[in-house]
C-alpha cells in the first residue's frame, strides 16, 4: 500500500495539516528544518537509525546515524557561531556532495542563518555574482574549490569568512579558517535558534532570461510541502533506502536530497562520484536501493548504455522510481519498465520557486508516458490562456501552466528584487508586496512553463515560456553567457540560445561575430567554449559556435534570440518584421 | 601512440587542473568518474581531440567509459586514424 494510498481521495479531503499528522508533529514544537532533520529524528528514538549512507570517488565510503546528523550539524552551528555568524546571514555552502555539506547546511539552518547553496562546478564568475548578489556573510568550501574564492574575494566586501572544510589545513592562506567537524570535539548540545513558520532558510539562485540570476528565498515552512510530497509522490517508507542523484547546489538536492526524506526520517544514499551508468548501477546494487529519484539527462544517459549492461547488475531492490528536472520522454518512461523489471520512472514537475513538487505522477496511478502527470492534492493549478491569462478549460489548448499561490514551499521573494517577484504574478496589483502576493489567492502565480491539460485531467508538457536554457535539467539564463561571451578578446557580439540534444533535451548554443584582426576557427571554437566553462559553469558552455557575420536585430538594436532559437529547432520564425535590414 | 598520450594529458592538466593543484594524473588516471572532468566538459576535450588529429568521433563512441583516461582516449583516437 502506497502512502498515498487513493489520489482521488486525497484530492477531496486536503489539507496542508495533514503533512503535519505525517510528521506526528505538534503544536508548540519547533518549526527548524535544522533540527527537524536530525534532532527531532533522535528525540523519536530513531537516533541509532542510518541517515546517510555516502560514497566518493574510489573507493571511499562512510555511514552516518541520525545522531551523528544531530552532533555534526550541532558541531557546524557552534563554530559559526563562535565565528559571530548571526541568525539571517547567509552562508554559501561551496562543495561537492560530501558529508559536510549535508552537515553544514543542517548547521546553518540551526542557528537561523539562511543557507545559500551553490553548484560546485561554478566558475568564479557565477560565483562572484551570486556572492555579490545576497551580501554572503561567510563560504564554507573545500581546498579543491577555494582557489576560486580567492580569485573575487577582495571584490565581495560582505563576505567575511572563508571556512575550509576538507583537504590539508597547512595549504589555507591569510584570513581562511579551517574546520574538521568529524574531527573535532563532539557538539552534544546546541541551543537552536527559534525559528518561526517565515523564518528564511534557504536561498537558491536561479536564472532568467534577462538580468542577472536571482536569489529566490525559502522560509522554514517549506518542509510541510517538502515532507508530504516526500511521502507521497517519493513514498518514502520507514525501511526505505532511498537515492536522490540531485547535486544540493539546486533545489532538488536540498528540497529531497536533505529536507524532505529526513524530516521523514528516511535513510539517503549520496555518490559523490563521476558520472557512468556502471558506477550507478552498482550503487543501487551494492545498497540496496528502493527509491530513486534522478533526472531524464541521466535516465537517457544509463538508456544509451543499452539494456545488456542493466543486466549485469542486481537491481531487484528497486520498488519505486521518480524523475525531475525537464520533461521525461515517453521513450525513457517505456524504457525503465522494460528494463527494471516493470518499474517506470514517475515524472514530477515543479521548480526553484516553487519549493517541493507540483504536477506529478502518483504511485498507484496510471502512468500516461510522456506527460507530467496531474497536480498534488492542495495545489490550484491551472493552464491559462496565452494572451488574456484566463484557465483554459479547452482540453490539449496549450497555455501557461500557474498556481494559485498560498502552498507551503512557495518561495518568499527575490533577494532584494520585489519588481521581478511581483512580474511573476498575473492579477496582482502594481505596488502588491512579496507578502501580499504570495497569500493572494485570487491572482496566478505564472510558472514560465507551456503546457497542456488532456480530457483526463493529465498535463502535457509543451516547452518554456522564455528564452531560459535548461540543459540536463538546469537553467542556464542566456544574459548571463552573452555577457561573459563578449569579454572573449575576440568576440563583439554574442547570442546564446538552447539548441535540441538528445541527451540533455538543449544544450548551449553561440552566435557570434568577431572583432576586426580575429578569424573564425575551430581553435578559437575551443577556445570559447573553455573560457565560458571556467567563468561560468560546463553547463553554461556552449558546445557550438556559429561565427556570423552580423546577429538577427530588431530596429532598436536588440539581438532577436527568439529568430535564433526558432531555427535551431526547426520551428516556425513568427513575425519578423521588427527586424532590421541592417 | 606515446605522443599522443603526453599531449592529451598535457592538455588535461592544463585546462581541467589549476596550478597548485595536488592531484596527480597518469595516463591511468580516472577522469571521468573522479569528476576531474564532467559529463559536460567531455564535449570540449572531445572538441579539442577532434580538431587536434582530425577526425571525428561518433557520439556513440565518445561515451564516458571510452573517456575515463588517457590510455583509454588514445585506444579511441587511434582507432579512428586507422
Amino acid at each position: 500500500m502506497s502512502n498515498i494510498g487513493s489520489y482521488e481521495e486525497r484530492m477531496q479531503n486536503f489539507d496542508w495539516e495533514i503533512a503535519k499528522d505525517v510528521l506526528d508533529w505538534k503544536e508548540g514544537e519547533l518549526l527548524n528544518i535544522g533540527a527537524i532533520c536530525s534532532d527531532r529524528i533522535c528525540s523519536r528514538g530513531d537516533g541509532k537509525k542510518t541517515a546517510l549512507i555516502w560514497e566518493g570517488f574510489g573507493d571511499k565510503s562512510a555511514r552516518y546515524t541520525f545522531d551523528d546528523l544531530r552532533v555534526y550539524s550541532n558541531g557546524f552551528a557552534e563554530f559559526l557561531t563562535d565565528h559571530g555568524i548571526e541568525p539571517g546571514d547567509r552562508v554559501c555552502l561551496f562543495m561537492d556532495k560530501i558529508p559536510s555539506l549535508y552537515f553544514s547546511f543542517l548547521g546553518v539552518l540551526k542557528l537561523g542563518a539562511i543557507a545559500q547553496p551553490l553548484f560546485s562546478a561554478f566558475g568564479d564568475e557565477s560565483l562572484e555574482v551570486r556572492l555579490a548578489s545576497a551580501g554572503t556573510r561567510a563560504i564554507i568550501t573545500t581546498r579543491k574549490h577555494v582557489r576560486k574564492v580567492r580569485k573575487i574575494k577582495d571584490r565581495l566586501p560582505d563576505l567575511e569568512k572563508i571556512i575550509v572544510v576538507e583537504g590539508n589545513p597547512d595549504k589555507l592562506k591569510e584570513g581562511e579558517i579551517f574546520f574538521d567537524v568529524e574531527n573535532s570535539p563532539r557538539v552534544e548540545k546546541f541551543d537552536v535558534y527559534q525559528s518561526s513558520a517565515e523564518t528564511p532558510s534557504v536561498l537558491h539562485y536561479t536564472s532568467g532570461t534577462t538580468g542577472q540570476p536571482k536569489g529566490a528565498l525559502h522560509v522554514h515552512n517549506s518542509v510541510w510541502g517538502q515532507a508530504l510530497t516526500a511521502s507521497w509522490v517519493l513514498d518514502l517508507q520507514d525501511d526505505d533506502i532511498y537515492w536522490c542523484t540531485a547535486d544540493p547546489g539546486w533545489v532538488t538536492g536540498t528540497s529531497y536530497g536533505i529536507i524532505g526524506p529526513w524530516a521523514l526520517g528516511a535513510t539517503q544514499c549520496v555518490l559523490d562520484s563521476g558520472f557512468t551508468s556502471s558506477r550507478w548501477y552498482k550503487f543501487i546494487q551494492d545498497n540496496r536501493i528502493t527509491v530513486w529519484y534522478s533526472a531524464p539527462t541521466a535516465i537517457r544517459a544509463l538508456m544509451k548504455d543499452g539494456n545488456d549492461l542493466v543486466g549485469e547488475f542486481d537491481l531487484s531492490s528497486l520498488r519505486h522510481l521518480a524523475s525531475v528536472g525537464e520533461p521525461l520522454n515517453a521513450e525513457a518512461v517505456i524504457w525503465s519498465g522494460e528494463v527494471f523489471d516493470g518499474l517506470k520512472f514517475h515524472d514530477t514537475f515543479w521548480q526553484t520557486e516553487t519549493g517541493s513538487m507540483m504536477i506529478t505522477n502518483y504511485p498507484g496511478m496510471e502512468i500516461r508516458p510522456g506527460s507530467m502527470g496531474m497536480p498534488f492534492p492542495g495545489i490550484n493549478a491551472a493552464v491559462l490562456d496565452l494572451t488574456t491569462h484566463e484557465p483554459l478549460n479547452e482540453a490539449g489548448k496549450v497555455g501557461l501552466i500557474a498556481f494559485r499561490p498560498g502552498w507551503p514551499s512557495m518561495f518568499r521573494q527575490y533577494w532584494k528584487k520585489p519588481d521581478i517577484y511581483r512580474s511573476k504574478f498575473v492579477g496582482a496589483s502594481e505596488n502588491a508586496m512579496p507578502d501580499e502576493l504570495r497569500t493572494n489567492s485570487d491572482i496566478w502565480y505564472v510558472s514560465g512553463d507551456r503546457a497542456s491539460i488532456d480530457k483526463d485531467g493529465y498535463y502535457w508538457f509543451v516547452g518554456r515560456d522564455d528564452d531560459v536554457i535548461n540543459t540536463g535539467g538546469h537553467l542556464v539564463g542566456p544574459f548571463e553567457i552573452e555577457s561573459a561571451l563578449v569579454e572573449h578578446e575576440a568576440i563583439a557580439e554574442a547570442a546564446a540560445v538552447g539548441k535540441p540534444d538528445k541527451v540533455n533535451m538543449e544544450v548551449v548554443k553561440a552566435f557570434v561575430t568577431l572583432k576586426p584582426g580575429f578569424e573564425p576557427s575551430d581553435d578559437l571554437e575551443l577556445d570559447i567554449m573553455n573560457f565560458i566553462r571556467k567563468r561560468l559553469s560546463p553547463l553554461a558552455m556552449p558546445q557550438e559556435i556559429e561565427y556570423r557575420d552580423k546577429l538577427p536585430k530588431t530596429r532598436s538594436g536588440k539581438i532577436v534570440r527568439r529568430y535564433l532559437r526558432a531555427i535551431e529547432w526547426g520551428e516556425e520564425v513568427g513575425d519578423i518584421s521588427s527586424l532590421s535590414d541592417e | 601512440m606515446d605522443k599522443m598520450k603526453e599531449t592529451v594529458l598535457e592538455y588535461i592538466v592544463d585546462e581541467y587542473l589549476d596550478e597548485d593543484d595536488e592531484d596527480e594524473v597518469s595516463y591511468d588516471s580516472p577522469l571521468i568518474s573522479s569528476g576531474i572532468v564532467d559529463s559536460f566538459s567531455m564535449v570540449s576535450l572531445k572538441r579539442f581531440i577532434e580538431n587536434k588529429y582530425s577526425i571525428k568521433l561518433p557520439d556513440e563512441e565518445a561515451t564516458p567509459e571510452a573517456f575515463d583516461t588517457v590510455n583509454s582516449i588514445c585506444r579511441l583516437v587511434n582507432k579512428h586514424l586507422g
